[in-house]
């Protein structure tokens, strides 16, 4: 054999075999056999899941806010959750975000991120945005400085003190800017938004982040109906690339959004599937929707 | 579909041309000016700078470095401290070893020993003054001393998320607690006297003209110089994650920043500051005692930073210039009413201007410029 024909073979075999080392396989690495390699911080949804929650308990003072909780999300998925006041729907959300520590219960992002071993900026840079019920911005500073703050990047002090915004972090703004539709009101103080504009810069905020689920807390409260209606569009242009958790109680904006709705009631899951079957569910109607 | 392009605004500048104009303005005054006018020009001219007038505005100066401090932890990240005056006196405390080193056998026992130790019947230094001969471990203990202690405070209550009026109450505590150990002679800090009587420092006598003037040459420029570093902190990104983590905290943490290293790194940094300002004043004023801990003086540092407005830089400075000089001459004119003064400021202040002077001087300039636009 030649030299340059044993090359040609060695080479043939690296290139067969980097990306199988890589987990890069058809099958997202998993034919390579049960030891995958988990990459920290990276989200596995090979199972199909992003979110999963199983028999999670919370309680405050002997009231049990979350009651043997169990609800899973697809990636790509846009779920509503729908229920009445003290269903849990926040605390789900503190849950998931790691301000609330469950008492007990397993909370996983993708398979093998274990939320409940994470704090609130860990978890954030792991990748869930969080949008509050009360629109909570950086009042004192301008719309561009709030965005600015919430982009992807390093987060640590040094970083922060030398931090300069590159071309492609301007077009990135630029472009989230053009989103939220407040690109005419750059280097305006957040303070002085109006309540929808609000909503629509902490979405911005979320946006920046790049997050790979987004748990929004009524975000179309306080919005005219031509706001909503583009929050609307706005959220099913993110279906898909993004996965999303949207609590809400306008029906109207839940029926142009949803696909599948989970129904809350004292801490634990009522109902799940399409509105249509939810709204016809008795127990939804009972302690919900009213008759 | 492109979208179109947006001026997203750039950067700020350090300083604006105007500001960098005062800026060298304020140098030259300092450096060259009040040198000139305090040693050279003589006694009875009318532009003499009295020594009375270098005294108070070096020490003026000493706190207006405090305010400034006090407004990165308070204006910017909205942490009141209650407690500035700890650090001040710390760094004091270490510039004073030092200078009561340096009398050597000039005091009144003839001893190696400073005089309140020879009192106390001690043998031998205490461990705690092992680095006081040396200036260089002197300046490294200035910020040192101070910053360790801050930190490590800092860290336990950052961590247990103490916030609000809890950790101002904390803040003064600590310099309480601080101010009842120093005053005990055990402690070797000299006890309710503190450390006076200094005669040299770096072996040069320090009751000169020209000492004096150094020193306040000194102040200036460690003054002008800590504005820029503080403004460069606030005009960064970090400036405004302090700023943000003031306005909504748990944004700051879902948006992946952990706030504790940000409220950490400035608050260590602002006890570091006041402990240069205490360094420089010890020497100035000639006295330390543990006076400069007591409750009082560390609200007073606040009250500068109000009366001048939080969250400006420039504001602190001047509330400092603006309080204490209404102070002296109050002190000497109707000292009996200097506190009741005080106080009515302070309520002014909070009641009439919630920006302190610079916001009231932005409001009028503002007024003026719509009234001359048709």
């Amino acid at each position: 054999m030649t030299p340059d024909l044993m090359d040609e073979g060695a080479r043939r075999v690296a290139a067969r075999r980097a990306p199988e080392a890589l987990g890069q396989t058809e099958s997202g690495g998993r034919a390579a056999g049960f030891s995958r390699i988990a990459v920290p911080g990276e989200v596995d949804v090979t199972h199909g899941r992003i979110l999963y929650l199983e028999d999670v308990n919370v309680s405050f003072d002997g009231f049990k806010a979350i009651n043997h909780l169990s609800l899973d999300i697809a990636p790509g998925e846009l779920r509503c959750i729908i229920g009445p006041n003290g269903a849990g729907k926040t605390t789900m959300m503190d849950i998931i975000t790691g301000k609330t520590r469950p008492d007990s219960g397993t909370v996983f992002f993708g398979s093998t991120i274990d939320l409940l071993r994470h704090n609130e900026p860990e978890i954030a840079s792991l990748g869930i945005g969080r949008k509050f019920q009360k629109p909570t911005v950086f009042e004192q500073l301008t719309v561009f400085e709030n965005l600015e703050l919430a982009l992807k990047t390093h987060k640590g002090v040094k970083s922060s003190m030398f931090f300069r915004l590159d071309s492609a972090q301007s077009d990135r703004l630029a472009e989230v800017l053009h989103t939220i539709h407040l690109a005419g009101s750059v280097t305006r103080m957040a303070g002085n938004l109006s309540h929808g504009q609000k909503q629509w810069l902490e979405i911005g905020m979320l946006l920046m982040q790049d997050p790979k689920l987004l748990l929004l807390d009524e975000p179309v409260a306080g919005m005219t109906d031509e706001e909503t209606a583009r929050t609307a569009e706005l959220f099913l242009t993110l279906k898909g690339k993004h996965s999303l958790m949207v609590v809400e109680h306008d029906m109207g904006f839940i029926r142009t959004i949803s696909e599948k709705v989970t129904v809350l009631c004292d801490g634990a899951v009522l109902a799940e599937g399409t509105l249509d079957r939810v709204q016809a569910d008795e127990r939804v109607i009972e302690v919900y929707l009213g008759r | 579909m492109t979208t179109p392009a947006i001026q997203l605004p750039a950067p700020a500048p350090l300083l604006t041309r105007s500001g960098w104009s005062a800026f060298i303005v304020a140098l030259i005054v300092v450096c060259a000016v009040a040198p000139v006018l305090n040693l050279w020009v003589p006694a009875g001219s009318a532009l003499h700078l009295s020594d009375y007038a270098v005294a108070l505005l070096g020490k003026i100066m000493c706190y207006a470095i405090c305010a400034l401090a006090m407004d990165l932890i308070w204006g910017y990240t909205g942490i009141l401290s209650l407690g500035h005056g700890l650090f001040f006196a710390l760094g004091g405390y270490v510039m004073g070893m030092y200078l009561m080193r340096q009398i050597g056998r000039d005091g009144n026992y003839q001893s190696d020993l400073p005089d309140f130790m020879v009192f106390l019947d001690w043998k031998e230094l205490p461990w705690h003054w092992a680095l006081s001969d040396s200036f260089v471990a002197t300046l490294v203990l200035i910020v040192a001393v101070p910053g360790l202690i801050a930190f490590v405070f800092g860290y336990f209550a950052f961590r247990s998320r103490i916030k609000g009026v809890y950790f101002s109450i904390i803040t003064q505590a600590m310099t309480y607690a601080a101010m009842l150990l120093f005053f005990r002679n055990e402690t070797g800090f000299g006890g309710n006297n503190g450390f006076t009587d200094f005669k040299r420092i770096l072996g040069m006598p320090i009751a000169t003209p020209t000492m004096r003037m150094t020193l306040f040459v000194l102040t200036g420029v460690t003054l002008l110089g800590f504005f820029l570093l503080a403004r460069w902190l606030t005009l960064a990104k970090f400036g405004r994650v302090l700023q943000a983590v003031r306005d909504a905290e748990s944004r700051v943490m879902f948006s992946g920043y952990a706030p504790l290293p940000y409220k950490l790194t400035i608050w260590t940094l602002s006890a570091m500051m006041c402990g240069v300002a205490g360094a420089l004043y010890v020497p100035q004023v000639g006295i330390i005692n543990p006076g400069e801990m007591s409750a009082a003086n560390s609200i007073e540092i606040a009250v500068w930073a109000a009366v001048g407005g939080r969250a400006t830089l420039v504001g602190p400075i001047a509330g400092a210039f603006i309080v204490n000089g209404a102070k002296s001459w109050l002190t000497v004119t109707a000292p009996e009413f200097w506190l009741y003064f005080l106080g009515a400021l302070f309520i002014a202040v909070t009641l009439f201007l919630p920006d302190g002077v610079v916001g009231l001087v932005k409001k009028l300039k503002s007024r003026k410029s719509e009234g001359a636009a048709p």
